[in-house]
């Protein structure tokens, strides 16, 4: 769905010549010896959902927060549609943020806590009122308006939340893991409402999320940070199928990763042989490393086939196993295949037919596992 | 097991209350006692409380009793809450320790000691600048914020210890300055502390016997001062009539402050709720 919606938007980060909206340009900032963000670049574009996405402490929450003007920078400078904001104090930015904990103030309604943000710009009261009902209509609340914020169930406040950091109409939307504190089904829904927004409005988000799906769902670009620095930029479709290290395949969806010796490298193509699968991999796509240099290849479980006969023929990309472990889940099915040499292969397959007993693999069986030459990604760090 | 355990809880529940007030409980009783003599029950009578109605002592010292009190209050507030926020809020800023340490002293500091160098500090000052002219009620007032503060800085403090930072960050994110993030968000969340801090203030002063003995001077008797300089000259019932109002106002002030910090106690969990609801 996520790759639906890029189809049909540009791609400026492709274009050389296209204005970054937001340009990050060599930001650090140190808590005492501790370097939280640490010389970070980064460039977002206009009408964008850029995520950075990470685990906790890596910088992702600080640097929002240097964005909206919480915490200054150690060095560097943060500039928005062509001004450097760097040492603007937040109350001065065009920037609105919507935190993890919604901080809506507990003593006022719901249409007082989306109003403050527009009396503190002393606009006319008809102006807030007509400016606070819309939102309120956009985020389907305007029946909650004269409610506290405490008799709101999470859902509902998360999205007055919503409506007074965008009442103000800002250049730039900081996200503070929005959707964390709701349901799986509620979160669902909320992302693709949550998009619809965006879209409608044309604000520029930055979203900071730990939740990968998230991530995926949301972002028309995620930047995948870690100890500090940002690690990778790209695309959903980008990260999850060209990740350009280990830590970013392992930190995106499931891997399996085996560490392995290049054999042969080719423009267009290199061997892989690894003791971890006790076989060759045959890769589609040429790497840069150095001949005999020791690489990893990941490859995603949802890229492997099961099979209970032996492929024809003799070649790569094919190892045998026996099924140790295996975990129904419904829609799909994931098995743990247990290699020659004792590794354990993750396997995910989707159960596409109704099946009762007999035709399903099962425990202890043995089975081959083969994919395509183009599934496994090297990475070389 | 639990049969008996819970009889045990009760018993000792029982004696506890009694050992409290049963003491307080008799000088009612006895404040409505219509004989002259303390120990002998002769009948019902609220004479006693007409008395005190009529005696002008009585009313000034009370009278003095509730401005002193009221300003102290007021002023300790003040302070109190601008010490709490200096502790809650601005971060480990230097000798933040002492100051914490050197509010919160008060709280353990023996009162005669406090009352005397009171006492000396005010007759220094006064040969020095010639201010304050004599011992009165400022300098009764001065005594009692000195101490009282340290009661308002701890419930402001650990309230705004618990105040969630994010909704100061929301408001100036909203475009409030600092100033008006205090005005606007900050006070009125942590008013019912204030208020609370207010009023332990208030009743600590009425009934401060120790330290204002120091620092009063002629004609300038607080309630507790008074009921202090008539027991010399035994115990009269009049005394239980007064000592009963007395009780009753502090009584009255320190369910209150009860009520507003249990009323925050359950705010504060709310938000912590809500924190958690948030960190999932």
């Amino acid at each position: 769905m996520a790759n639906a919606r890029q189809d049909h938007r540009s791609e400026p980060w492709k274009d050389p010549g296209a204005t970054p909206y937001v340009r990050i340009d060599k930001i650090t900032k140190k808590f005492g010896d501790f370097v939280a963000v640490d010389d970070v670049t980064l460039n977002i574009y206009r009408g964008e959902i850029f995520c950075l996405l990470g685990g906790s402490g890596c910088g992702k929450t600080t640097l929002l927060r240097m964005m909206a003007g919480f915490e200054a920078p150690t060095s560097g400078s943060i500039s928005l549609d062509g001004v450097d904001v760097t040492a603007m104090p937040p109350y001065e930015r065009p920037v609105n943020m919507m935190f993890q904990s919604y901080a809506l103030f507990p003593h006022m309604t719901v249409q007082k806590n989306v109003a403050f943000g527009l009396h503190q710009d002393k606009l006319p009261k008809s102006e807030i009122d007509a400016r606070v009902a819309e939102m309120l209509k956009l985020v389907r609340m305007e029946q909650f308006a004269s409610r506290a914020p405490h008799q709101l169930s999470g859902g509902q406040r998360q999205r007055v939340a919503l409506a007074r950091s965008l009442v103000k109409r800002p250049k730039l939307l900081l996200l503070d893991e929005p959707l964390a504190a709701l349901d799986k089904k509620l979160r669902e829904h909320t992302q693709f409402e949550l998009i619809n927004i965006q879209e409608t409005l044309g604000v520029t988000f930055v979203v900071v999320t730990h939740d990968q799906e998230e991530a995926m769902t949301l972002a028309s670009r995620i930047g995948v940070m870690n100890h500090g620095e940002i690690v990778q930029v790209g695309t959903p479709t980008d990260i999850y199928e060209y990740p350009g290290s280990r830590f970013v395949a392992d930190f995106i969806g499931s891997v399996n990763m085996f560490e392995g010796r290049l054999i042969e490298d080719e423009p267009d193509y290199v061997r892989v042989e690894s003791e971890d699968l006790g076989g060759v991999f045959h890769v589609g796509h040429g790497v840069s490393a150095a001949p005999n240099a020791t690489v990893w290849v990941a490859l995603r479980p949802e890229k492997i086939h099961i099979l209970r006969d032996r492929p024809e023929g003799e070649g790569d990309n094919r190892v045998a196993g026996v099924v140790s472990e295996i975990a129904y889940l419904g829609d799909q099915s994931i098995y743990l295949v247990r290699l020659a040499g004792g590794r354990q292969v993750r396997v995910t397959q989707p159960n596409i037919l109704r099946q009762s007993g007999g035709g399903r693999i099962s425990w202890d069986e043995q089975v081959w596992l083969t994919w395509d030459s183009s599934s496994p990604v090297v990475v070389t760090q | 097991m639990n049969q008996k355990r819970s009889f045990f809880v009760l018993t000792m529940m029982a004696f506890g209350f009694a050992f409290l007030y049963i003491p307080i409980l008799s000088l009612i009783v006895y404040s409505f006692n219509a004989s002259r003599l303390v120990t002998v029950w002769g009948g019902f009578s609220t004479k006693w409380y007409v008395a005190l109605m009529h005696n002008e002592a009585v009313k000034d010292a009370a009278w003095l009793s509730f401005r002193i009190a009221t300003m102290n209050a007021t002023g300790a507030t003040v302070l109190g809450t601008l010490a709490g926020l200096a502790l809650a809020r601005f971060g480990r800023f230097r000798s933040r320790s002492l100051l914490a340490g050197l509010t919160t002293a008060p709280l353990v500091m023996p009162e005669v000691i406090t009352g005397l160098s009171m006492l000396l500090l005010f007759v220094a000052m006064e040969q020095l600048f010639g201010w304050p002219d004599g011992r009165g009620i400022t300098t009764i007032t001065i005594a009692h914020i000195t101490f009282s503060m340290a009661y308002v800085t701890v419930v402001v403090q650990s309230r705004l210890a618990t105040l969630d930072e994010s909704l100061e960050e929301a408001a100036m994110d909203l475009g409030a300055r600092p100033a008006k993030v205090f005005f606007l968000i900050t006070l009125p969340i942590i008013m019912p502390a204030i208020l609370a801090g207010w009023l332990l203030a208030f009743t600590l002063s009425w009934d401060d016997l120790v330290i204002t003995s120091f620092v009063n001077g002629p004609g300038s008797s607080t309630l507790p001062v008074l009921i202090f300089s008539k027991m010399r000259l035994g115990v009269s019932p009049d005394i239980n009539a007064l000592a009963t109002v007395l009780v009753l106002i502090v009584t009255v002030g320190i369910v209150t402050a009860g009520l507003l910090m249990a009323r925050q106690q359950k705010r504060r969990e709310l938000d912590v709720q809500q924190a958690i609801a948030g960190n999932q």
